[in-house]
């Protein structure tokens, strides 16, 4: 089980509180936690990365185990803490103003 | 009796106020998405409850909002935008290439008769076309593609496709306007698209009567006559009465001929309504005073519309979709601020107040007249 903290303005949107739970088959990546992520909430679609390139969106940021993740391959492997449940991914919106 | 709703998006989430016929007491319900960017919300004229809002944010991009009961509860629907084929080039700020990227939906403009059926004016400039409520997105690649595009340049607020009019006496003639491009016309559902400035001189180009580069704010016209066309453009304010082939100056007595907003009477074709702002440099009223401007003769004759408007300190701007009349006899008109207040006049301007004031800037208005 996959846990995945989101910013409050996309927990808002797809109707949800507190952390969401995903049940991911295979490695536990950037890209297969959004696309999970994406498949059960279809309205995050486009509002995390883009919807053509999966290119993240420049003022979202992926943090995991007190680490950077935003930058590093979508494809690689994340920490085993948030493999295994341990410890949330979290999709944060940058501090950006407004 | 009949009643008001009035749709009101602003740079923190939209509100929805609304009122019987007499239109004196509003109730305000809101913010909708608050934190968020709602550049535009407008119902279907074939089925008022529904709606559609732009909804964006710098964080988590474009979304588009649904609502089939008049704004009570909404969806999120289809937020995917992607142009036509390879994007190609337009003009950036220093004149060089720049590809076309998507970035927020300014506009949306049911269609008359379908519900299902809406437009949508971006940036970087494109109209699409949803046919499926909102769910699916198709660019209308002919206007980017006529030729002109690769000479397209932003305005300051970015290069945006920011009116959309729909001519009610022939479904295939649509006329849209651009900052900085100019205003276009299609007479075949958007399949070819022509070039209408003839008439527009625009000093802070190179060739001020060039084809395209006029930065046209607004474009309105009445209904019943949609060959007329009324233009708020970044100075002057124009005329057309051949469907926008040749414009007109009707500028007249304006204390200053910039401005963002225009918008035409719906029970008098011939009465017209701006709010001049003092320049392109000083985005707020002149001397500090918040006035509507109305001409009774189509242009050229303008009177000052100030009873219940702020005649001091008042340095607000009106942003170019935040006017808006109700059809309803005498004829309301609606403005919003960048300070936060939605005044209304019902009785065709001669007096306003603030429905709602302390909002967050207010992007866009839009008025629905419901049985």
């Amino acid at each position: 089980m996959i846990r995945v903290m989101l910013p409050g303005h996309l927990r808002t949107l797809a109707k949800i509180s507190g952390e969401v739970k995903l049940e991911i088959a295979g490695p536990v990546t950037q890209r297969s936690v959004l696309d999970a992520l994406e498949a059960c909430y279809p309205m995050l679609c486009g509002t995390v990365r883009d919807h053509v390139t999966q290119q993240r969106r420049p003022f979202v940021r992926f943090f995991a185990c007190e680490e950077d993740w935003s930058h590093a391959s979508p494809d690689a492997p994340l920490p085993e803490a948030v493999a295994s449940g341990r410890e949330p991914f979290l999709v944060v919106g940058a501090i950006a103003g407004g | 009796m009949s009643k008001v709703r009035v749709l009101v998006g602003t740079r923190k989430g939209a509100f929805v106020l609304t009122s019987d016929g007499k239109r004196e007491r509003w109730d305000v319900s809101g913010p909708h998405f608050g934190g968020w960017e709602l550049y535009h919300l407008k119902g279907s004229p074939a089925d008022p409850n529904r709606l559609y809002a732009s909804q964006s944010t710098g964080w988590h991009g474009q979304l588009i909002q649904r609502s089939d009961d008049g704004g009570q509860t909404w969806e999120p629907v289809g937020n995917k935008f992607v142009y036509d084929g390879v994007p190609g080039t337009h003009q950036w700020y220093d004149g060089k290439p720049h590809p076309w990227e998507f970035k927020r939906v300014w506009h949306l403009e049911p269609s008359l008769t379908d519900p299902d059926t809406v437009y949508a004016g971006v940036e970087d400039a494109a109209l699409f076309r949803s046919t499926d409520g909102g769910q699916t997105w198709q660019e209308l690649a002919g206007l980017r593609g006529h030729g002109s595009g690769p000479q397209w340049q932003p305005g300051a607020g970015g290069m945006c496709l920011h009116t959309i009019l729909l001519d009610p006496s022939d479904p295939a003639r649509i006329f849209i306007a651009i900052s900085a491009a100019g205003a276009f016309r299609t007479d075949d559902s958007g399949q070819t698209w022509k070039p209408i400035n003839r008439g527009l001189y625009s000093q802070y180009i190179p060739v001020p009567t060039a084809e395209v580069g006029h930065c046209v704010h607004r474009i309105a016209m009445h209904k019943s006559r949609p060959a007329v066309l009324f233009m708020q453009k970044h100075w002057d304010v124009m005329r057309s009465d051949d469907a926008g082939d040749s414009w007109h100056e009707v500028s007249g007595n304006l204390p200053t001929d910039f401005g963002f907003v225009i918008d035409v009477n719906a029970n008098e074709p011939e009465t017209i309504y701006v709010v001049p702002i003092t320049s392109d440099s000083l985005h707020y009223p002149p001397e500090g005073k918040l006035r509507v401007y109305r001409s009774r003769t189509g242009g050229n004759e303008w009177e000052a519309l100030t009873k219940g408007l702020p005649q001091s300190d008042c340095y607000v701007n009106v942003l170019r979709d935040a006017m808006a009349v109700d059809s309803l006899d005498a004829c309301g008109v609606y403005f919003g601020t960048t300070g936060g207040q939605v005044y209304a006049s019902a009785d065709g301007g001669d007096n306003w107040a603030a429905i709602v004031r302390d909002l967050p800037a207010v992007l866009s208005v839009e008025v629905q007249t419901l049985p």
